[in-house]
């Protein structure tokens, strides 16, 4: 085996998980080669300084609490997509019976129906368009959305 | 890092079947590893809170993917990983777009805004750490804190990298190596000005 080889090793023999027939070769190589003690008396320094790091704890409110978000975000979720679909079904009912009463209607004219269909196309046409940029929004970004 | 045991078995099985009671064990369980694994991977605390939430939340939408037996955490930890790492994304994008870069001004890798507050009993040579482990890329970023601040085996790490444990070992010594380079604490490096 090549110091090559050994590298693997390297970081096994530092934290601890090599067995220990892997130790002990790992340990007579490093007898023999001053390159890979070198290395090793390095990494050992450098591990040794970043376990020194450690991060803030939070405040056990935020524990007591963590649940609660979790759940209400759910629960939110839920509301939402109840909300969308309630909110797409009234908007499609809505639109029909105007078109009926518009076309049914014989005391408004022509001109007049084709420009009140128009409008009523177009604002469907910006409610679809709208509604799928908020469902594709919502899917990249979610949790922007929904945060308290 | 706990390992699996009978309560989280019965706990996914009743997930499984909707119950939120159940999913309650599993955040209570693993709510603190999901927090500091996105406070090692985003940087910075109040994201790390609202990503690793999202996390269970996208968790429990999706619970039936699990396969009966299987562990809830490394499927998580994907979970919690994406989701850290499309923020870090938008975060380049939306301060490359914008210019409210002034916040962070010192460091503009795409992991920047690493805040210092998150680091305990803070001093010099952890700042220093804590920014290097900021730069590096993210698949050497995640095993040096699942290591270090997680404090998991190479089996765990695997496990949760859907990996086998020489790759952890390869990217172990890559992400130190690159951070002797950052710190500068590699051969004829200021090794003896840390303290
Ligand atoms: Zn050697």
């Amino acid at each position: 085996m090549t110091c090559h080889d050994y590298k693997d090793m390297m970081m096994g023999y530092l934290d601890n998980e090599l067995t220990d027939e892997q130790r002990g070769q790992f340990a007579e190589h490093l007898a023999g080669c001053p390159e890979c003690t070198g290395e090793l008396a390095q990494f050992r320094k450098l591990k040794a300084i970043t376990d020194e790091v450690t991060l803030v704890e939070p405040e056990d409110r935020l524990w007591q609490d963590y649940w609660g978000g979790v759940y209400n975000r759910i629960e939110r979720g839920f509301g939402w997509i109840v909300f969308s679909v309630a909110a797409i079904l009234l908007a499609i009912y809505g639109g029909f019976k105007v078109i009926e009463e518009i076309v049914k209607d014989p005391t408004i004219g022509m001109l007049l129906k084709a420009g009140l269909l128009a409008l009523i196309l177009g604002l469907a046409v910006l409610f679809v368009s709208v509604l799928r940029e908020r469902v594709y929004f919502w899917s990249k970004d979610r949790y922007r959305n929904v945060r308290r | 890092m706990p390992s699996v045991c009978q309560e989280e078995i019965l706990a996914m099985q009743r997930c499984r079947r909707g119950s939120a009671e159940a999913f309650e064990v599993l955040v209570n369980r693993y709510m603190k590893d999901a927090y500091f694994i996105a406070l090692g991977l985003v940087g910075n605390r109040e994201d790390a809170m609202d990503l690793s939430q999202e996390a269970f939340v996208r968790a429990y939408r999706n619970i039936k993917q699990v396969k009966p037996g299987r562990k809830f955490f490394p499927w998580f930890y994907q979970i919690l990983k994406n989701l850290c790492i499309s923020h870090l994304r938008k975060r380049k994008y939306r301060r490359a777009s914008s210019l409210d870069g002034e916040n962070c001004p010192q460091v503009a890798a795409a992991t920047d805004c690493f805040s210092p507050e998150a680091v305990a009993r803070r001093n010099e040579t952890k700042d220093r750490v804590w920014q290097a482990i900021a730069k590096l890329d993210e698949k050497h970023r995640e095993v040096i804190i699942l290591r270090h601040f997680q404090h998991m085996s190479y089996e765990q790490i695997a496990a949760a990298l859907f990996c086998n444990k020489g790759t952890v070992t390869s990217r172990l010594y890559y992400a130190r190596k690159k951070l002797e380079e950052l710190l500068g604490t590699g051969k004829g490096g200021g090794i003896n000005d840390m303290p």
